[in-house]
């Protein structure tokens, strides 16, 4: 990794109410580190891209809201004037500019010779593996070629923080799973800091040093992908990132009580009593020998997709749960199956946190 | 099939007889304008003596026209384009109402429009006299020519982010406005600019009322010429005019295919 690039990013109290009356985000503050990738995910409509606009400078917040650049207040600077890096859904590359003129533009408006100019874009083409499109124009590239040039335009007046809006959403499937790991690496080898906004739970995943996972304009968990997954902070996360199995039970003794027997819970989690919601991951779940088993259930659906089965069993709890197995077991429809679930990797949480 | 044909020569001949009633009188006229003697027809022969008449007597109004035509072009370049900008912008009601008033002037009769300028200015002489009278009458006819030109390749086109990410590659508004949006809006801005000098040269309405003596445009001069030259003169004329405003014409058809099929290749 090269040293680290740009700066620490960090809101306070950031809300934004639009003009016609929609409260897009609540009062939200966070910190981005120098040099890590902040994700932003969330369902639709929960006010990633207008954080992200705040940080870039294209939204104020609502009065009392502060952005800070390594502890410079930038809250009133125009985007112009913030050095922020973006890239665009729609990449919102300039038609009327050639591909080197588009990634050059911003060396030129700072005012740098030509030559100096054109040894930069080289540099960045060559990077972001586009060398010898300097030419074309922009509508003779495909979409992959579009997001290489928005993201090479984007970084090439070394910005202070990269900003990305979705911007993988527009490729095709295949392309987005190679690009992605293009970005990852791009990412860490420029150390810059970055916010990257998405949608998609495996981009976060990939690409994240940290993920804000966000619901209804305010933050629902800030973690590493690692703690966002196995140690959701709620149901909302816990079900938004990756599948997970809900079971509301009675807990007590180191137990939950359920439909089809009794599952140890471990840690902290054993001195929990009463009513509660806990989450257990689908590939947490393994069959065993039914005999002696404490949880018992019977076999619904087996799919094979690929790397795995996916089985849905019934009779363990309220609702069917969904089980990942490997994809060399052989279960079948109307099974009678015993389930062993590490203690560990069931988490509770407090009831109301619907 | 059968039926096909029929119905497609039926068409043919049609558009064919519609195209001969516009087109045969004009042709008529700019033969007239090179005939020796009108009313002896063509056998009489053909001179260019008319052509020659028209120009030392009506020469000045042929200059005129074009120093209002790009005066006028200039204007509504440099007012246009930024207001069409804005309007799009700003979007919403307030808009709307904007471009309805700069509309205005299209749907209202010329000879409306240069009663109020004169009730307005005809106060100011120095202004009244000068061409600059004529200017403003035709600026205020084209220019809504010229925004909504501009504004329906704003339609087609998300200006909006072109203008954030010029912004965030630190581009100053004026930068933006220069770098990207006008260049971008280029189709808009020919296809308005031919309509703007097309429309200010054939402007008669508003031109005649506007006009003094010695600030005739060429629609002025014929109409003139009309009145009290022989048939000839005022065909000589009518034939200069159409030679001046024809290129005009196919540079704007060609212009208008060309944006077509730029806009048709992005949706
Ligand atoms: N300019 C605006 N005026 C009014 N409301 C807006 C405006 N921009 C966004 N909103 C609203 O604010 C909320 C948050 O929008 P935002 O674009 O931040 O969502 P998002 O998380 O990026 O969603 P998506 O994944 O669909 O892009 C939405 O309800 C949206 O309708
Ligand atoms: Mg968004």
């Amino acid at each position: 990794m090269t040293e680290v690039q740009g700066v620490s990013v960090h809101l306070q109290a950031c809300a934004k109410t639009f003009p016609d009356g929609t409260r897009a985000l609540e009062a939200v503050s966070l910190d981005v580190a120098r040099g890590e990738t902040m994700v932003f995910l969330g369902p639709s409509g929960c006010g990633k891209t207008t954080t992200l606009r705040i940080i870039a400078g294209l939204e104020r917040p609502d009065a009392g809201g502060r952005v800070l650049f390594d502890g410079e207040d930038v809250t009133h600077l125009p985007i112009e004037r913030r050095k922020v890096g973006m890239v665009f859904q729609s990449y919102a590359l300039f038609p009327n500019m050639s591909v080197a003129e588009n990634i050059g533009y911003s060396l030129k408006i700072r005012g740098i010779d030509r030559a100096e100019r054109a040894a930069r874009v080289a540099e960045l083409m060559a990077l972001t593996g586009i060398g010898g499109l300097e030419n074309r124009s922009i509508d003779q590239l495909s979409g992959g070629q579009r997001q290489r040039v928005a993201l090479a335009r984007a970084v090439a007046m070394r910005p202070r923080v990269l900003l990305l809006d979705e911007p993988l959403t527009a490729l095709d499937a295949s392309l987005r799973e190679r690009l992605r790991a293009e970005l990852n690496r791009l990412l860490r080898s420029l150390g810059i800091t970055a916010v990257y906004v998405t949608h998609d739970q495996a981009e976060a995943m990939a690409l994240g040093d940290r993920i804000v996972v966000m619901r209804s304009g305010a933050i629902a968990q800030i973690g590493t992908p690692r703690e966002i997954y196995f140690e959701p902070a709620n149901r909302f996360v816990a079900e938004f990132v990756g599948a997970a199995n809900i079971l509301e039970a009675e807990a007590g003794e180191g137990f939950l009580a359920l439909r089809g027997g009794r599952l140890p819970i471990g840690g902290s989690a054993k001195a929990v009593k009463g009513n509660v919601v806990a989450m257990v991951r689908p590939e947490a779940v393994t069959f065993v020998a039914p005999e002696g088993a404490l949880l018992t259930g019977r076999v619904e659906t087996v799919s094979f997709i690929g790397d795995r089965l996916r089985c849905t069993v019934v009779g363990v709890s309220e609702r069917p749960l969904s089980i990942d197995a490997p994809n060399t077991i052989s279960v079948s429809p109307g099974d009678q199956v015993g389930l062993s679930i590490d203690p560990d990797a069931v988490r509770l949480f407090p009831k109301e946190s619907a | 099939m059968m039926k096909t044909r029929i119905l497609f020569g039926l068409q043919l001949v049609f558009t064919l007889l519609v195209a001969a009633f516009l087109i045969v009188p004009a042709l008529l006229s700019m033969v007239a304008g090179v005939t020796v003697n009108y009313f002896r027809g063509i056998r009489s022969g053909v001179t260019l003596d008319w052509i020659g008449q028209v120009w030392t007597l009506y020469a000045d109004t042929i200059g005129r026209s074009f120093e209002v035509a790009l005066a006028t072009l200039l204007v509504t370049l440099l007012i246009g384009i930024p207001a069409a900008y804005a309007l799009h912008r700003r979007g919403g009601r307030f808009s709307r109402v904007v471009e309805e008033i700069i509309t205005l002037p299209i749907a209202i009769p010329g000879l409306a429009t240069a009663l109020a300028l004169i009730l307005t200015y005809g106060g100011f002489g120095d202004f009244r006299r000068s061409w600059l009278f004529i200017l403003a009458g035709h600026v205020i006819f084209t220019l809504p020519f010229m925004v909504r030109a501009v504004m329906a390749v704003f339609a087609t086109i998300d200006v909006k982010t072109l203008d954030e990410s010029a912004a965030s590659l630190g581009a100053s508004p004026w930068r933006r406005f220069r770098d990207v949006i006008v260049p971008n809006a280029k189709p808009g801005v020919l296809a308005g600019a031919l309509m703007v000098v097309t429309l200010s040269l054939g402007e008669f309405n508003l031109t005649w009322m506007l006009h003094t003596p010695l600030t005739k445009t060429l629609p002025v001069g014929l109409a003139d010429s009309y009145a009290s030259m022989r048939l000839e003169i005022a065909s000589a004329y009518t034939l200069i005019f159409f030679v001046m405003i024809i290129p005009l014409l196919v540079a704007m058809q060609m212009i208008g295919d060309s944006t077509r099929l730029m806009t048709g290749r992005k949706s």
